[in-house]
C-alpha cells in the first residue's frame, strides 16, 4: 500500500480529470434522457470540437478560453442540425436504426478527420499550460483546476436551464411523455433537436476546457466515448447528478488503476465497472430520468 | 427449398471459379468478398435472425484468430487443431457474453454497448499479456502445405474461405427452415409473445449468439492463416465489428443472400474509391460510414429490400 503522499495527489488528479469526463457525460445523459438514444457519435463530435479549438488558436489566435464564447454555440448548431436532418429522420420507428446512424456518423466524422488532418498529434501551447496549483500538498496543473470548476459551473447552468426555464420544462415534458407533450402544443421535433444541440454544445465547452492540458488526434474521441458511456450507465441513464458523481468516481478509478496496474491495464478497471453495472444495475446508482 | 437450390447452385459456380480465373488479383478480390460475406453472415445470424444488434463482433473474430495463432506459435500445435480450438473459444466467449447479458435482460442499446465493451476489454488484455505477443503482434511462421493450413496459391485460400462461407450460408438457410430458427425469429419479432408460447427466450438467444460467434471466430481463423500476422488492433479493433454489421445492413438484414450482396457491393465500392482517391488514409472508411447512414435513412431493408419494393411497385402499377 503506497503511502498517502502518493495516494492523495493521484486521487485529486483523478477528481479533476473526472470533472471533465463528467462534462462530456452530461451531454450524453441529456440526450439519452430525452431521446432515449445512445449517441455513438459523441466521441467524434468532441474530437471535432477539439479541432475547432485548435484551429481557432493556431489560425486566428483565439485562445482556448476565449473560444468558450464561440465553440458551445457552434457545436450546438451542429447538434441541432444533425438531429433535425439526419438522426431524427433515420429511426423508421426502430431504435436500432438510430444506433446505426450515430455509429455511421462517428465513422464518417472520424475518418474525414484522418483524411484532412492526418493522424498527427496536435497541441495548443498556452503560457499557463505548465502552471501548477498547490492544494493539500499535491501539485495540480492549473488548466485542470480551471477545467474542474468550469465543468461544475456548466453542470449548474444546465441544472438551472432544465428546472427554471420554459425550454427546460418543455424538454422534461417531452422526456416523460412525448404524446402528451405533443397534445399540449409542444413542437416535439424542435425539442428533440434542442436537447441534442445542448448535449453537443456541452462538448464545445468541454473541448475549450480540455485543450490547454490535452491534445487532439482523429482518434482522441475513442478514449472519451467509452468512459462517457460508463459514467452515464454508472450514474443512471438520464441523471445529471449521477453523471457528475459517476464522472468523479471514474476519474479516480482511472487514476488509481493507472497507479497500481500501469497505464495499459489500468483502463480495464473502467470497463470492469461498466460491464458489472450494466449487468447488475442497468438503472445506475441514481436511476432517475431527467 | 428453392432458396437451397439457388444457394447450392451459386456456391457450385463460385467453387469452380479458380479453374477459369488464374489472375491472383481477381482471386484475391474473390477471397475478400467471401471473407467479408462470412463475417457479415455471422453477424446476420444474431442480429438479422435474432434481433440482437452487436457492436462488438470483433470479440469473437479476434478470439478465433488468436486461438489458431497462439496454439501454433506458442505450443507448436497444428492449425487444424487451432481451427477447432479457435472456433470453440470464440463460441465460449459468445456464450459467456450472451449468458451474462441475456440473463439480465439487456436489449437494444444496452446489448450493443456491452458487446462493444467486451471487445475493448479483450483488445486491452491481448495488448498486455505476453503470449499474444502484446502490442508487437504475433507472426505465424511460413510453412506452406495443407497440413499447416497455408497455401502457396491463391486458389487454395479461395477454396478454404469458400468452404467456410458455404457453412455459414447453410447455417443461415437452416435458420430459415428449422424449429430453432423459427423460435429465434419469434423472439426477435416479439419476445413477450414468444415467451407466452413457451419459448425459452434466454436459451434461444444464447444459441443464436454462440452460432454467430463461432462463424465470426471461423473468419478470424481464416484471417490469421491468410495474413499470418495479428495484433490487438486488427483482431479486436472496431474495424471488424463495423464491417460485420455493415455488410448485412447494406445487403439486406435478416435475409439469406443479403450478406453476399452486401459483400459484393462494398467490395466494388471500395475498389472505386481506391481508384479515385488512391490509398489516402481514412477515405474508404469514411465512405463506409456514409453508406451506413444513407442505407439506414433511405433503404432500411438494404439492397435486398430495393428489389422487393420495385417488384411490388411494378406489380401494383400493372394492376392499376
Amino acid at each position: 500500500m503506497p503511502d498517502i503522499a502518493i495516494l492523495l495527489p493521484s486521487v485529486l488528479n483523478g477528481i479533476t480529470t473526472g470533472a471533465l469526463y463528467a462534462l462530456v457525460a452530461l451531454g450524453l445523459t441529456l440526450i439519452y434522457g430525452v431521446l432515449h438514444i445512445i449517441n455513438f457519435a459523441h466521441g467524434s463530435l468532441l474530437m471535432l470540437a477539439l479541432y475547432g479549438v485548435y484551429f481557432l488558436a493556431v489560425g486566428l489566435g483565439v485562445g482556448p478560453y476565449q473560444a468558450l464564447v464561440l465553440m458551445p454555440i457552434a457545436m450546438f448548431a451542429v447538434g441541432y442540425l444533425l438531429q433535425r436532418f439526419v438522426i431524427g429522420k433515420a429511426s423508421h420507428a426502430r431504435d436500432e436504426n438510430i444506433l446505426l446512424v450515430t455509429l455511421g456518423l462517428s465513422i464518417v466524422i472520424e475518418n474525414l478527420a484522418v483524411y484532412f488532418f492526418r493522424s498527427d498529434t496536435r497541441i495548443v501551447d498556452t503560457p499557463w499550460s505548465f502552471e501548477v496549483v498547490e492544494f493539500l500538498g499535491a501539485f495540480l496543473p492549473l488548466p485542470k483546476v480551471i477545467a474542474f470548476f468550469g465543468a461544475l459551473a456548466t453542470a449548474a447552468a444546465l441544472w438551472v436551464l432544465m428546472t427554471r426555464t420554459e425550454l427546460g420544462r418543455a424538454i422534461r415534458a417531452v422526456a416523460k411523455e412525448r404524446k402528451g407533450a405533443r397534445l399540449v402544443g409542444i413542437d416535439v421535433e424542435h425539442v428533440y433537436a434542442m436537447s441534442f444541440g445542448i448535449g453537443i454544445g456541452c462538448l464545445g465547452i468541454a473541448a475549450c476546457l480540455l485543450m490547454p492540458s490535452y491534445y487532439v488526434t482523429p482518434q482522441v474521441g475513442h478514449g472519451f466515448v467509452l468512459i462517457a458511456f460508463t459514467i452515464v450507465v454508472l450514474g443512471g441513464m438520464g441523471s445529471f447528478v449521477g453523471a457528475l458523481i459517476g464522472g468523479l468516481i471514474i476519474g479516480v478509478v482511472e487514476s488509481l488503476g493507472g497507479l497500481f496496474l500501469g497505464e495499459s491495464l489500468g483502463q480495464i478497471g473502467i470497463f470492469a465497472i461498466f460491464i458489472l453495472i450494466l449487468l447488475f444495475r442497468p438503472t445506475g446508482l441514481l436511476g432517475h430520468k431527467v | 427449398m428453392r432458396n437451397l437450390a439457388i444457394l447450392v447452385g451459386l456456391f457450385v459456380v463460385l467453387g469452380a471459379l479458380p479453374v477459369f480465373i488464374q489472375s491472383d488479383v481477381w482471386l484475391n478480390s474473390l477471397i475478400m468478398i467471401l471473407f467479408v460475406a462470412l463475417l457479415g453472415q455471422a453477424w446476420n445470424i444474431l442480429a438479422g435472425y435474432g434481433g440482437q444488434f452487436s457492436f462488438g463482433h470483433a470479440a469473437f473474430f479476434g478470439t478465433g484468430a488468436y486461438g489458431v495463432a497462439v496454439l501454433q506459435v506458442q505450443l507448436g500445435l497444428s492449425p487444424w487443431i487451432g481451427l477447432v480450438v479457435g472456433v470453440a473459444a470464440a463460441g465460449l466467449v459468445a456464450a459467456f457474453i450472451g449468458a451474462v447479458s441475456f440473463r439480465y435482460g439487456l436489449r437494444g442499446s444496452y446489448f450493443a454497448l456491452v458487446t462493444l465493451a467486451f471487445a475493448e476489454v479483450l483488445r486491452i488484455l491481448s495488448n498486455s499479456v505476453p503470449f499474444t505477443g502484446a502490442g508487437v503482434g504475433i507472426l505465424i511462421p511460413l510453412e506452406p502445405g495443407l497440413a499447416h493450413l497455408q497455401f502457396t496459391s491463391k486458389a487454395g485460400y479461395y477454396w478454404l474461405i469458400w468452404a467456410m462461407a458455404l457453412a455459414a450460408f447453410l447455417a443461415a438457410w437452416w435458420l430459415n427452415n428449422s424449429r430453432f430458427g423459427a423460435r429465434l425469429m419469434a423472439v426477435r419479432d416479439n419476445e413477450d409473445a414468444a415467451r407466452a408460447l413457451g419459448v425459452s427466450a434466454f436459451r434461444i438467444k444464447l444459441g443464436g449468439i454462440v452460432l454467430s460467434g463461432c462463424f465470426s471466430g471461423l473468419a478470424g481463423v481464416f484471417y490469421a492463416q491468410y495474413y499470418l500476422y495479428l495484433d490487438p488492433g486488427i483482431a479486436y479493433g472496431p474495424a471488424i465489428s463495423v464491417e460485420s454489421l455493415l455488410v448485412p445492413i447494406v445487403g439486406g438484414i435478416g435475409t439469406l443472400f443479403g450478406p453476399l450482396l452486401g459483400a459484393v457491393t462494398l467490395h466494388i465500392l471500395s475498389e472505386i474509391t481506391r481508384d479515385i482517391f488512391g490509398d489516402a488514409p481514412g477515405i474508404s472508411l469514411a465512405i463506409y460510414g456514409a453508406v451506413l447512414i444513407v442505407i439506414v435513412l433511405f433503404l432500411p431493408r438494404g439492397l435486398a429490400g430495393l428489389g422487393r419494393i420495385s417488384a411490388r411497385r411494378l406489380l401494383s402499377r400493372r394492376s392499376a
